[in-house]
């Protein structure tokens, strides 16, 4: 057993106390200033504290715009999320277990789903076509038509480890397509839909862009784009803005408490060829 | 075992024609493909394909009417539009390289024998999951030229900072910088993946054969933590070619033309009601993409590890 290197270790911790914990601790602390001391944009400890009233004026802020912003960003990342990988562990099924000559193709589609970036304008004329420009149906198709293709990933490994057999001895007790998927198959995959939820909940909880693009207007807004519009509004008052990001940080950080281990499995696949 | 139950579940169900079904209906249904088909094909696969028409057109809210490759050239000579193109490769290049070589050695540092690892690993990871556009506002504030907490720390050790973010050749990588420390956590977690699934017999051997820390790094983690590298790669390349969150929320492509890259040149023209010119922005960024992607992956993955 190798000692352990306690110089490099405090080498360690000490530059990522500078690089990772200085930045967060920077917003926390001025998310609590009031606002002429936040516009020094100093890294001290407060002299009042405003925690509270902070909170409270970020909140109502623009006639509650965060509070609509949490409510549209919550149904938004349900929805794509919940979709995108019933959708998506239906295609990996299909795609692992059925010979054909189209997988070839599918499995091309999912690699380019991954690689190529999505064309903007022609996808907004597209949702305009179909009367879904600026809503969020449409905002919620888009997640999923961009998410599909790393849910399918994941999936198609974790479902090449559960055994044939299991489908044959299901079929021949009567089972249907839609009863071998929904009730054998789907209960048995409970950890890679952990995995998949939690690292998509987080993608589409974050996501700007999308929304930028795809659902304009601030009534409906999702929380990335209420940051960006009190930075602009509020060009000094620096305390309401960390008091933001600080808001929306904490659904991620919580994701990150209860589902280290499968948000961590999720983002490596693939780092190890099995 | 397995078939003999089977067997017998089918013949004390004595039912010749239920087996039969069974074996000319494949109980895998190509039914299932349909929802994701749809969505996945109106709203990608669709828009994809006709971007190649409508950036030949000059496009507007209301009508599109064909006009060759005038946008390309526009594109092409607009010097602030082509600039867009070397700052995104540029971008590229240094985020995925930088997060190849730091999370490589955050992720040798985080399996080796120290304290506090699971601070660490979480510590490193945890602005992975923050959000970008956050990320961005806050680093924009640290990096003040005046105030901002990294040139007041400087001033502290006698070095005057420079103004990262105002000083037109420092703008885009101060952006890669910021692009690093919130992505080089993802890049640490694949190469610790990596890493701890190298058997410990290699390192034994090779402790038994004399060979040092350094030889144990070149002859056996860099060779077979190569599926890593290919990942870090490749995702942190794609991530960085289609990059725009974070140099919206930091510089908006400036000063001037700066730090622009393609994807916020697209954000910028749709915008401004040039959807013709937005769209073959993002043709340029489909070609630029699939032309660096596709070789380099398959380049990449041909190569078997040889020890």
């Amino acid at each position: 057993m190798p000692r352990k290197n306690y110089a490099l270790s405090a080498i360690a911790i000490l530059v990522s106390v500078v690089v990772f914990l200085v930045p967060f601790a920077f917003i926390l602390l001025t998310a609590m200033k009031t606002q002429q001391e936040a516009s020094l944009l100093n890294f001290s400890w407060p002299t009042q504290f405003r925690f509270v009233q902070n909170f409270i004026d970020v909140v109502q802020a623009r006639d509650y715009m965060l509070i609509i912003a949490f409510i549209n960003s919550t149904i938004l990342t349900v929805a794509s999320v919940t979709l995108m990988v019933v959708f998506g562990a239906m295609v990996a099924f299909t795609l692992q277990r059925k010979r054909s000559r189209w997988n070839g193709l599918i499995n091309m589609f999912v690699l380019a789903g991954l690689i190529i970036p999505p064309a903007v304008v022609p996808t907004i004329w597209v949702l305009q076509k179909i009367g879904l420009f600026r809503t969020m149906p449409g905002l919620i198709l888009v997640e999923i038509a961009f998410g599909l293709a790393f849910v399918i990933l994941l999936f198609r490994a974790f479902i090449g480890t559960i055994p044939r057999e299991l489908d044959e001895a299901a079929v021949i007790d009567g089972a249907g397509p839609a009863r071998l998927f929904f009730r054998v198959i789907l209960p048995l995959l409970k950890p890679v839909i952990v995995t998949s939820v939690v690292v998509q909940s987080v993608m589409v909880f974050n996501d700007f862009t999308n929304p930028l693009y795809f659902l304009p207007g601030d009534q409906n807004a999702t929380v990335q784009l209420t940051l960006f519009n009190f930075s602009s509004q509020y060009s000094t008052q620096n305390n309401l803005l960390f008091m933001n990001i600080l808001l929306i940080t904490i659904p991620p950080l919580i994701m990150y408490l209860f589902f280290n281990r499968q948000i961590v499995a999720g983002m490596t696949a693939g780092a190890v060829k099995g | 075992m397995a078939t003999t139950t089977v067997h017998r579940s089918a013949r004390t169900r004595n039912s010749a024609s239920a087996a039969g079904r069974v074996r000319a209906h494949s109980p895998y249904t190509s039914w299932f493909y349909l929802p994701a088909a749809v969505i996945y094909g109106v709203l990608f696969l669709v828009p994809t394909v006709i971007a190649f028409y409508f950036s030949l057109t000059r496009w507007s809210i209301f009508d599109s009417k064909f006009i060759g490759f005038d946008n390309y050239v526009t594109f092409f000579q607009e010097p602030g539009l082509i600039s867009s193109l070397w700052h995104t490769l540029v971008y590229a290049v240094l985020t995925s390289g930088a997060k190849v070589v730091l999370g490589l050695g955050l992720a040798i540092l985080l399996t080796s024998q120290i304290v506090g690892r699971g601070y660490l690993r979480s510590v490193v990871f945890f602005p992975v999951l923050v959000s970008t556009i956050g990320v961005g506002l806050t680093f924009t504030v640290l990096m003040n030229p005046e105030r901002g907490l990294i040139n007041q720390s400087l001033d502290l050790i006698g070095i005057t900072g420079p103004g990262w973010l105002t000083d037109p050749s420092l703008a885009l990588i101060s952006v890669a910088l910021v692009d690093i420390w919130k992505g080089v956590g993802l890049a640490t977690l694949i190469y610790i993946a990596g890493i701890v699934s190298i058997p410990q017999e290699y390192f034994e051997a090779a402790r038994v054969d004399g060979a040092g820390a350094w030889d144990n790094f070149r002859h056996i983690v860099l060779p077979l933590a190569r599926p890593a590298t290919v990942t870090v790669i490749i995702l942190s390349l794609i991530g960085g070619l289609r990059s725009f969150d974070l140099i919206w929320a930091m510089t908006r492509g400036g000063p001037g033309f700066t730090s622009d890259v393609i994807a916020s040149v697209i954000y910028k023209q749709y915008q401004a009601g040039f959807y013709g010119l937005s769209t073959a922005g993002n043709v340029v960024l489909f070609l630029v993409v699939t032309a660096i992607i596709l070789p380099l992956s398959r380049f990449l993955n041909r190569k078997e590890v040889e020890l």
